[in-house]
């Protein structure tokens, strides 16, 4: 009776709209939370990258180490200050013009001339030396410079691509996929390129659809309409585990969840209530309960995806609230009749602020809140957009920032310790007001180290001052979650989340 | 209109707490890239460091020249972006205004011509259950129904006319939901109206007197309530657009709220303000031609 009522309302439904059967396409359908709003790599390129639209002069491997992109080879002069690239030859853009250094030389000055997540004054001058060879002078020396050309907004684009304003008007890249449908910000369709310089791709055509929501993400995956979803919630992941609709890929990621600390705030000057704070984290329980995630627990700001930046013979964090009970109490904050801690006459309250975009981070910050309530610290949480982050650093009001921090989009993490580790300013996702004049020479000399076994040595050293000194205090190591159909094959995540990787994607003929 | 919309949201968006350089840099390049530079980029492209009033007058001169200037953060005309995202609204409020219509007439007609009868106290059940659901809600218990368990229609989306099934179903049976009760009222009222006994007793079949006597004096104050959902509707539409991905003016203008973008704000606002100009205008002109007394006195 109650089948039947829904065909009834359904076939009503379908007349009234015209409503067509699902049909079985071999288009690959992919669903994300990011939402593409304009054509402009500085904006939006890091969905056309993940859409392997367009392409770097440098790539980078799971481990984080640098290999050949539109650039076969590179070098640099002694001192880090010019770098030459040699351009693989027969690359095309989707215009079918020839990608040569003309073409490199421009796009690369033009992005250079936008926001991005490294030095706006480095680059000093981008040359042509001849038809495959660009040099890139820049305005001190930078030993990471390579590592920055894998970032999306350094991607090459046709000269075509943009008007004499400089704006992009049609996206010509390099990549193995090509833009046909462009609707901002709920769409991209993009189809195989059939003169791409590598392997070429398998699947003819990519539709790409903003799911604003998890939840609807993975209902979009656990109900067949969608090959692929990405940035799973921990409660869908639970669905999806047992549906036979789709199968569930967590990957390691180089970010990490952690909280950012105003070392100024004279109740966190004192690395002993940081220590404090840190000890009093069940780091397990956030990651079994909260993220459904095993072995995820952060006892260092790097995960072990970052090289000689992970140290593995670290013991594992573990709450240990006697111990920091012990250290707030050494402190001189001594627990009253409410079970706040006070030193003289002051409470021990603090204000952290996260945001919304990333599901899980107000429900660590409510458990942090009731984990630190047990060694009388009275925490006030506030939600708001990620960008208060940067803005409470700038204007100093920031005290405590719960953030998911991401440490790909500089691959070495060389560049971003020298941004946020070397002087007291500190960076607007890293340290603030945090000053260790060891740690800051230490790091500034560090670019000079030629021999790998001192550089390793070297960052061994830093590193271990800086996970005892908790400028910023590590939580949980960050598992990206995705749902794949059983259709879909030869599906990887990529840790550093610049491509889809799915040129690789093959789609199982329909049985 | 126009002045009134467009000024208040620029007086209600400028003293909203933040940084809007912050905030248009956020929604521009991602979480991952805001920063204090690139916030200082957007204020320096955008002359956000200019006096308020000068940024008023500016939005205010463009406007008189129909100009409603460029998203802060895509950079397209807001024009642009309307023209994509209204058609998409429109086309979602008029597919659930036909739903909740198609359901809440048979329903609420059948009520009210058998008031506390079990049919009628079923319907108060049901709707009273759907009113209670926020439209979140209502719109994942029917992804779980078609969606999920008959696997008839797609979870979320557009471009295929399957997609705006579950989205106008979800809105029509959250509208219809009181609506329906509107109509059992005024259904109520006219049976047991003098004139309507009259037209029974003097012979009128039971159908015709429906016909002549009662269809047009049930639909007047149901009209003029429809005028008011509209209102809801748009509440509805933001909701509804965020939970099946439809790309339409209330998700845009939530997203812009968060962003800080004033134009896009301004535009969404504006156009919100004169549908519902026109709506009313409607609602009052069908009113008026249903009920003919007040024109000829």
């Amino acid at each position: 009776m109650f089948r039947n009522l829904c065909l009834i309302i359904f076939i009503a439904l379908a007349g009234l709209t015209g409503c067509s059967a699902p049909d079985s396409s071999d288009t690959l359908s992919i669903s994300g939370p990011f939402e593409p709003i304009s054509l402009d790599p500085a904006r939006s390129g890091y969905i056309f990258s993940r859409m392997q639209v367009i392409e770097t002069l440098v790539d980078i491997d799971n481990k984080g180490q640098l290999k050949p992109g539109l650039a076969t080879r590179w070098e640099h002069s002694k001192d880090n200050r010019v770098w030459t690239f040699y351009l693989r030859p027969n690359v095309v853009f989707h215009d079918q013009s020839a990608m040569n250094a003309d073409a490199v030389v421009n796009s690369l000055n033009i992005a250079f001339s936008k926001p991005a997540p490294y030095p706006q004054d480095l680059v000093e001058a981008v040359t042509a030396l001849n038809e495959s060879t660009v040099q890139i002078t820049l305005s001190r020396p930078y030993r990471p410079f390579a590592s920055l050309l894998t970032n999306y907004t350094t991607a090459i684009l046709s000269p075509a691509s943009y008007n004499e304003s400089q704006e992009i008007t049609k996206l010509s890249g390099t990549g193995p996929y090509q833009v046909e449908e462009f609707q901002p910000p709920h769409r991209v369709g993009v189809t195989k390129f059939q003169n791409y310089w590598g392997e070429p791709a398998h699947v003819s055509k990519v539709v790409y659809t903003t799911g604003h929501r998890a939840e609807t993400r993975a209902l979009m995956v656990a109900s067949g309409q969608t090959d692929i979803v990405y940035n799973l919630d921990a409660a869908s992941v639970d669905l999806l585990k047992v549906s036979k609709k789709a199968k569930v890929d967590s990957t390691l990621i180089p970010r990490t969840i952690l909280i950012k600390v105003n070392a100024s705030y004279p109740a966190l000057a004192d690395v002993k209530v940081r220590q404090a704070l840190s000890l009093a984290i069940d780091r397990q329980g956030i990651a079994t309960k909260i993220l459904r995630v095993e072995d995820i627990e952060a006892n260092q700001l790097f995960g072990p995806s970052m090289g000689v930046w992970h140290d593995a013979t670290l013991p594992p964090a573990e709450q240990d609230v006697k111990r920091a009970n012990a250290l707030l109490d050494e402190a001189g904050w001594l627990q009253d009749d409410s079970g706040i801690r006070h030193k003289n006459g002051s409470p021990l309250k603090l204000n952290m602020i996260t945001y919304a975009n990333r599901a899980e981070l107000i429900v660590i910050a409510t458990a942090l809140q009731n984990q630190w309530a047990q060694i009388g610290v009275d925490l006030r949480v506030h939600m708001e957009n990620a960008s208060a982050i940067p803005s409470g650093h700038a204007d100093g009001t920031l005290q405590l920032a719960l953030m998911a921090r991401n440490f790909a989009n500089i691959p070495d993490p060389l560049g971003i310790m020298l941004a946020d580790f070397t002087s007291t300013e500190g960076g607007d996702w890293g340290p603030m007001g945090w000053q260790n004049p060891s740690v800051f020479s230490a790091l500034s000399a560090l670019p000079l180290v030629q021999d790998k076994k001192a550089y390793a040595s070297q960052v061994q050293n830093i590193m271990h001052q800086i996970n005892a000194d908790l400028p910023v205090i590590p939580v949980v190591f960050y598992m990206q979650q995705s749902a794949v159909a059983p259709r879909v094959e030869n599906f990887s995540f990529d840790p550093y989340e610049r491509s889809f990787r799915l040129s690789d994607i093959t789609l199982k003929p329909a049985s | 209109m126009a002045w009134s919309v467009g000024t208040l949201t620029f007086v209600l968006v400028r003293t909203l707490p933040g940084d809007m350089a912050y905030k248009i840099a956020a929604s521009r390049y991602g979480d991952d890239a805001v920063s204090t530079a690139s916030a200082a980029a957007v204020r320096a492209e955008l002359g956000l460091d200019s006096p308020a009033w000068q940024q008023y007058f500016h939005w205010l001169s463009n406007l008189i020249t129909l100009d409603l200037g460029d998203s802060l953060v895509s950079g397209a005309p807001v024009v642009q972006e309307l023209q994509h995202q209204l058609g998409y609204t429109l086309l979602l409020a008029v597919c659930a205004m036909l739903v909740s219509v198609i359901i809440a007439f048979p329903l609420g007609i059948l009520s009210g011509a058998r008031p506390s009868s079990a049919v009628d106290n079923s319907i108060m059940v049901g709707s009273t259950f759907v009113r209670a659901q926020p439209v979140f809600s209502l719109g994942l218990l029917l992804i779980f129904l078609f969606a999920m368990e008959l696997n008839w229609l797609p979870v979320a989306g557009f471009g295929e006319p399957r997609h705006l099934i579950l989205p106008a179903l979800t809105l029509g049976l959250s509208l219809a939901a009181i609506s329906n009760r509107i109509i059992r009222s005024s259904t109520i009222n006219v049976l047991h109206s003098a004139y309507y006994q009259f037209a029974r007793i003097k012979g009128m079949s039971r159908f015709s007197t429906f016909c002549r006597h009662g269809i047009r004096n049930i639909l007047l104050p149901v009209i003029a309530f429809m005028g008011i959902q509209l209102i809801g509707l748009i509440e509805g539409v933001i909701m509804v657009e965020s939970v099946f991905a439809w790309p339409g003016i209330g998700h845009g203008l939530s997203h812009a709220v968060f962003a800080r973008d004033i134009p896009m704000l301004q535009g969404a606002a504006l156009v919100f303000g004169l549908m519902f100009v026109a709506l009313n205008t409607l609602i009052d002109v069908c009113c008026a031609r249903l009920d003919p007394r007040g024109v000829r006195q």
